[in-house]
């Protein structure tokens, strides 16, 4: 299953190397702070897991490296450049593809459309010059195929597909035109335990593969399976920022719970 | 996915899975979208070829298909923007700002009537691109800002003819420069052996492979259908939706100021108050064709068809000899029913049969 990762995955990517480093990275939207003070550094070959309550600034910590709010305090530095991304398509033009839980793919949409969506084959370079439809249906069906999602019917529409494949869909399609970074959007909030499964394989395969993986969830039980590095948001601050090794998934779980805060509500519902 | 831990890379790809299967042509042609339509206006025709006896001859078939062209022209930009997602209720009466403009220019300027046809080109593009920025930077469903510009541009035709010309019609305008060039181009009638044809319904034609083409065989189709189905995710892919949307709406201003450019060189006058009422026969075609309401489903053959049916009835009723007075009310009967029957078509072919 790792076929499609390993052969498209940039093979210049070393064990370790920084691809996206923010310092002190800060969001308002008009009078209100949504993120201040964010440290986080993604590194080829490791999957940081971002975790979070509703609310606590994942989604605007998304939105700015994938290029869809700016940033409006600290640096963003993508291969150790400074960058200000105005559109998701600059952030995709530095290789920094996103995956969101409830976009991933257009549902009415043909399979190989949605694979192909916003990076078509076409035959010239005119705006209304053909696409390469045979072609483009050959390798969407190939590359599905070698990471064991069969469909039916490529040209059915992917809808019919099962949450977690859609899923698997969209993260191949991303590593397969040249994804250096992956952020992974609460991949497996809308999915059951073996859907889940098979998400989380597809994230430690493109780990593997040398890609940098933000994995951004509210589920430290997933995020601890396949995370090198964890940070916890509260009130668009970081509250937590360790490696694996400094770390245990019951600290990351009584953090994510509520910590202390859960102590104070207990007491306070005492009977 | 099951079978995912089996398929180690070197074992190489299954070769056919076992859950793959080939459509029979049944299911294939239920998941077009305008199969619907198709079905209905083949139902319709015989009804007619039987209760309408003048109906059965070229010439009919072909005043039909002029008549179906009028709407068609313009239906097929609707189509293509209800697929992506929008509405347009302006597109009416912008077919008739088109043509005012043209013959008010001209005529009170004394130029060329080219000079005219161009500058309103230009303006209809503009309202066209108006109307898709707005709705794209103040994020106002394109409904309503839609029919704000419909109530704007329905005033300014008969404030500004009554102002220029005195009346609510516009001067005729044969004699002028640029005349026989513009008729010949939009509104002249050629003739194939005995019977004559209509060069919109050539046009007609002509834009709808267009748009065929564009929509299934190009990047930019592929758009169009994404920015309909889910703006977001098209956004997260790279898609310039603001891009896309607005030039589906100066894509329908184009059509429109087309089919302006008809009418005037059809009549030589026009009359100011016009073209009210055709933003939602544009539509009905558009939704008749099997386009989804919603967005991100539908094609330009459908569209045509559905602005068939639009044609067909609306000449055949005279045909049969009916009073044409119930036109309408047979058009609200045959939306409802094509949005019933492209309903029950869309489940039978998602729920596919197939093992």
């Amino acid at each position: 299953m790792t076929d499609t990762l390993s052969e498209h995955a940039d093979p210049d990517l070393s064990q370790g190397e920084a691809l996206v480093e923010m310092t002190d990275v800060g969001k308002s939207y008009g009078a209100i702070r949504a993120l201040r003070g964010i440290n986080l550094t993604v590194r080829a070959g490791e999957v940081t897991g971002v975790l979070g309550d509703n609310g606590a600034g994942k989604s605007t910590l998304i939105k700015i490296i994938s290029g869809l709010h700016p940033h409006n305090e600290g640096s963003l530095k993508v291969d150790g450049k400074e960058v200000h991304f105005s559109s998701p398509r600059e952030a995709l033009d530095h290789g920094i593809a996103t995956v969101y839980q409830d976009l991933a793919v257009v549902g009415l949409m043909e399979v190989w459309r949605n694979f192909f969506l916003g990076s078509e084959m076409t035959k010239g370079r005119l705006p209304f010059s053909g696409m390469k439809v045979k072609e483009m249906k050959r390798i969407a069906d190939e590359e599905l195929r070698k990471m064991g999602i069969v469909v039916k019917d490529i040209d059915q529409p992917i809808g019919e597909l099962s949450g977690g494949q859609r899923q698997c869909v969209a993260i191949a399609r991303a590593v397969y035109f040249g994804a250096r970074v992956l952020i992974l959007d609460e991949p497996t909030a809308a999915l059951g335990v073996k859907q889940s499964g098979v998400v989380l394989k597809y994230t430690a395969a493109a780990r593997d593969a040398g890609l940098g993986v933000v994995f951004i969830t509210h589920n430290p039980h997933h995020a601890y399976l396949v995370g090198d590095h964890f940070v916890i948001l509260k009130l668009g601050r970081a509250v937590l920022d360790k490696r694996r090794s400094d770390v245990t998934l019951d600290e990351l779980t009584r953090q994510m719970a509520g910590g202390d805060e859960l102590a104070e509500l207990s007491h306070e519902l005492q009977r | 996915m099951s079978t995912t831990s089996a398929q180690r890379p070197g074992l190489g790809a299954p070769a056919e899975a076992d859950n793959r299967v080939q459509l029979g042509v049944m299911n294939r042609l239920l998941g077009r979208p305008e199969i619907g339509a198709l079905v209905a206006a083949i139902v319709i025709g015989i009804f007619f070829l039987i209760v309408a006896p003048s109906f059965r001859s070229a010439d009919s078939l072909l005043t039909v298909l002029y008549q179906s062209s009028t709407i068609g022209i313009v239906a097929v930009g609707v189509g293509m923007l209800m697929i992506g997602g929008e509405f347009d209720l302006s597109a009416g009466v912008m077919v008739t700002s088109a043509g005012l403009a043209n013959a008010m220019l001209s005529y009170e300027l004394g130029v060329n009537l080219w000079v005219g046809a161009l500058v309103s080109l230009v303006g209809a593009l503009a309202i066209g691109f108006l109307n898709g920025y707005l709705v794209m930077k103040t994020g106002i469903a394109s409904f309503l800002i839609t029919l704000g510009s419909f109530f704007v541009l329905q005033g300014v035709n008969l404030g500004l003819t009554k102002i220029i010309t005195g009346s609510v019609s516009t001067p005729n305008i044969n004699r002028m420069d640029g005349y026989d060039s513009l008729s010949w181009i939009f509104a002249h009638n050629f003739e194939i052996g005995s019977v004559r044809i209509s060069i919109t319904v050539l046009w007609w034609f002509i834009f709808v492979a267009l748009a065929t083409w564009v929509l299934s065989r190009t990047k930019i189709g592929n758009w169009i259908y994404a920015v309909g189905g889910s703006a977001d995710s098209a956004r997260a892919v790279g898609v310039p939706v603001l891009k896309v949307k607005v030039g589906l709406f100066m894509t329908v201003s184009f059509l429109g100021w087309f089919m302006g450019m008809h009418t005037l060189y059809r009549f030589n006058t026009l009359q100011a108050g016009n073209g009210v009422g055709n933003e939602f026969l544009y539509i009905i075609a558009a939704v008749v064709g099997g386009t989804l309401l919603t967005g991100g489903y539908g094609n330009a053959i459908g569209v045509a068809i559905g602005s068939f049916i639009f044609g067909m009835t609306n000449l055949c009723i005279v045909y049969a000899g009916w009073d044409p007075n119930w036109f309408r009310a047979f058009l609200g009967i045959m939306l409802l029913l094509a949005v019933l029957v492209n309903l029950y078509v869309k489940k039978l072919s998602t729920l596919r049969k197939v093992g």
